[in-house]
């Protein structure tokens, strides 16, 4: 059966503790996924058997900062780089940094502006 | 000590169906250190949910890959329809399967061409795209293009498949079954095939855990896991068994994928006996507003796709995780130490897809 | 290990004949349903421009005052969208693919509907002119 979607809300402070906690007990990093609204919300996901959880946590659209969990789980270095060169978010202790050259694109951090244009309310519903 | 030269392994490469460079760090025929890099097919497709309202994004998200395109589509739409509490018909389900099936054994002959064709044996890749034109001859039947399906659709299915050509399709798939089960025993029983394949690329089970990896790679190294168990769409009615192989080497990965072959010819045949009778749209009411996770899978392996709506017909997010992006550090992993004539062939064996993984 | 094993399948395939179809000389038979290009009837066409706000690569361009339904062959994607769209089915999809051009051009249909002219815009609203009021 689809298991349920559990989502927590966490501090970026807890991050590396609450993945070390996750790696211990056999976690699977499925990804990493950055919206931008009026804040970054990052979503981490994890499962291991039939359980899909995510974390969820808010950090500022002004000099975004987050530790990494490569040291944790070697292969998140391909999303944190991707949302590096996306969203303009850094992230301290990268294993493996492309410092800006994973995506070449003309225009830098594409994704870092809002991408829901059009408000609530003004929609021609 | 050697002296160390970095070669540069794509864009363009006879071996590869879509352009990723490597460089290879070399030291005597033995490759050292693998530094991949991408953002060749960068299209930058999440950011058109700016633009196209919910219901025309179902085109754009089929054309993100054009070899797994159903399954992007179709899984779009089940997130959305998750989002708008959307109960789909029965009979809309079971020919997503259908059709998924049908993209998974397709995608899966081209690999296993693709395959043969990079250690030289021209004659097995002949034969194993010959049987797939009889599965394109089928989707161009029912959905109206051979690659580009254009049949997902939010509530249900797009086009319907009245049961007479359901069940002629199926005599088509049963005989193209029948001469793929001769080419499957060349792959397993040929003195070169194996000879270019057993003990390369090795990925034990903990480092393809910990490494991130899905689909295939994952379940050629002795984990069994399969995204089809968790009973979306029709899968909930099948038995469906993930094929596991414990050689954790290249040919167990190929063994992997030949009898996925084999498994979703015979899904096919069982879902067109099966398919029930009824209605196959049901037509969506409002906006979406809220945000759900889809998990499906691919043929390269588990794909994710998050969808966010905030009530206004743009939707704020889409993003999808798909497997070949998972299977990266995995391939960096297997590179290290590989002969340099082994590189396309490890390449090829976690079944690049390029086009998705960077979107 | 067996060293030949392909031996028996390429014997047989050297007897068979060949799966190929000799193309250009032999014209391919598509399917009833393969979606190859967008065709109008002109006749039936009232300039809606419903296909043109539908399309997502706007190839359809509809031209109210010139008369005109034009379509840019090389955007067009083939997905039948505005063949759903059109409320009165003028447009099908034919299933042959369409031919290669030597240059870009786009395909200009004339449509014969004239489009009638827009109303005058009704007076300024008294309470005794109520019985003006266009229904």
């Amino acid at each position: 059966m689809i298991p349920e979607q559990v989502i927590h809300e966490i501090d970026s402070t807890d991050l590396l503790e609450r993945t070390q906690i996750m790696k211990r007990e056999g976690w699977r990093l499925v990804q990493i996924c950055a919206t931008t609204l009026d804040a970054f919300e990052m979503s981490y996901s994890f499962t291991i058997d039939n359980r899909f959880e995510h974390f969820r946590l808010k950090i500022p659209l002004q000099q975004p900062i987050l530790p990494s969990i490569t040291e944790i789980y070697f292969g998140a270095f391909a999303y944190e780089n991707e949302l590096h060169d996306l969203f303009g978010i850094s992230f301290q202790g990268l294993k493996l940094d492309y410092a800006g050259n994973f995506f070449k694109t003309s225009v830098k951090k594409p994704f870092a502006t809002s991408m829901c244009v059009i408000k609530k309310g003004e929609a021609g519903v | 000590m050697s002296e160390r030269t970095v070669i540069p392994f794509g864009p363009q490469h006879p071996v590869l169906p879509e352009p990723i460079h490597i460089d290879l760090v070399v030291e005597d025929e033995h490759v050292k250190e693998a530094i991949p890099s991408f953002g060749f097919i960068h299209r930058g497709l999440e950011k058109l949910v700016e633009k196209k309202d919910f219901n025309e994004f179902t085109y754009v998200a089929e054309r993100v890959c054009g070899i797994c395109s159903y399954i992007h589509g179709m899984g779009y739409c089940q997130a959305v329809e998750k989002v708008m509490n959307v109960e789909i018909p029965p009979r809309a389900n079971y020919l997503r399967v259908f059709w998924a099936e049908l993209s998974r054994a397709h995608s899966h002959l081209m690999w296993a061409g693709l395959l043969a064709d990079a250690f030289g044996f021209e004659n097995l890749f002949m034969q194993c795209w010959r049987i797939r034109e009889t599965l394109l001859d089928v989707i161009e039947e029912t959905t109206g293009g051979r690659v580009i399906f254009g049949s997902a659709k939010i509530g249900g299915v797009r086009r319907d498949v009245d049961n007479e050509t359901l069940k002629r399709c199926a005599a088509k798939v049963a005989s193209a079954a029948v001469e793929f089960e001769e080419i499957k025993k060349v792959f397993r029983d040929d003195y070169s095939v194996k000879s270019r394949l057993c003990g390369i690329g090795m990925l034990s089970r903990d480092n393809a855990w910990e490494l991130g990896a899905v689909g295939p790679t994952l379940r050629g190294s002795g984990i069994s896991t399969d995204t089809r168990l968790e009973g979306y769409a029709a899968y909930r009615d099948l038995s469906i068994t993930p094929i596991v192989e414990t050689a954790c080497d290249s040919y167990a990965r190929c063994m992997v994928r030949l009898h996925e072959i084999s498994q979703s010819l015979d899904l096919i045949q069982e879902v067109a006996a099966r398919t029930p009778e009824g209605p196959v749209f049901e037509k969506p009411k409002g906006y979406p507003n809220g945000e759900y996770f889809a998990r499906l899978e691919q043929p390269r392996g588990e794909v994710i796709y998050y969808v966010k709506g905030n009530g206004t017909k743009n939707l704020s997010r889409f993003r999808v995780r798909t497997p070949t992006f998972a299977n990266i550090p995995a391939l960096l992993h297997m590179l290290q130490g590989c002969e340099l004539a082994d590189v396309g062939l490890i390449v090829l064996t976690i079944d690049p897809c390029i086009s998705c993984a960077e979107r | 290990m067996k060293p030949l094993a392909m031996t028996k399948l390429s014997l047989r395939n050297l007897f068979k004949e060949p799966v190929t179809v000799a193309y250009p000389v032999i014209p391919r038979e598509y399917f009833p349903g393969t979606r190859g290009r967008i065709l109008i009837e002109p006749s039936t066409c009232n300039l809606c421009v419903i296909c043109d706000v539908r399309c997502p690569t706007k190839a359809i361009k509809v031209d109210r005052k010139g008369q005109t339904w034009t379509i840019d062959r090389l955007s067009c994607i083939q997905c039948g969208a505005c063949v759903e769209a059109c409320p009165r089915k003028c447009l099908t999809t034919g299933n042959q693919y369409s031919e290669p051009m030597t240059e870009k051009s786009v395909l200009v249909v004339p449509i014969p509907f004239v489009p009638p002219p827009p109303k005058p815009k009704p007076p300024a609203k008294d309470a005794s002119d109520a019985k003006d009021s266009p229904v």
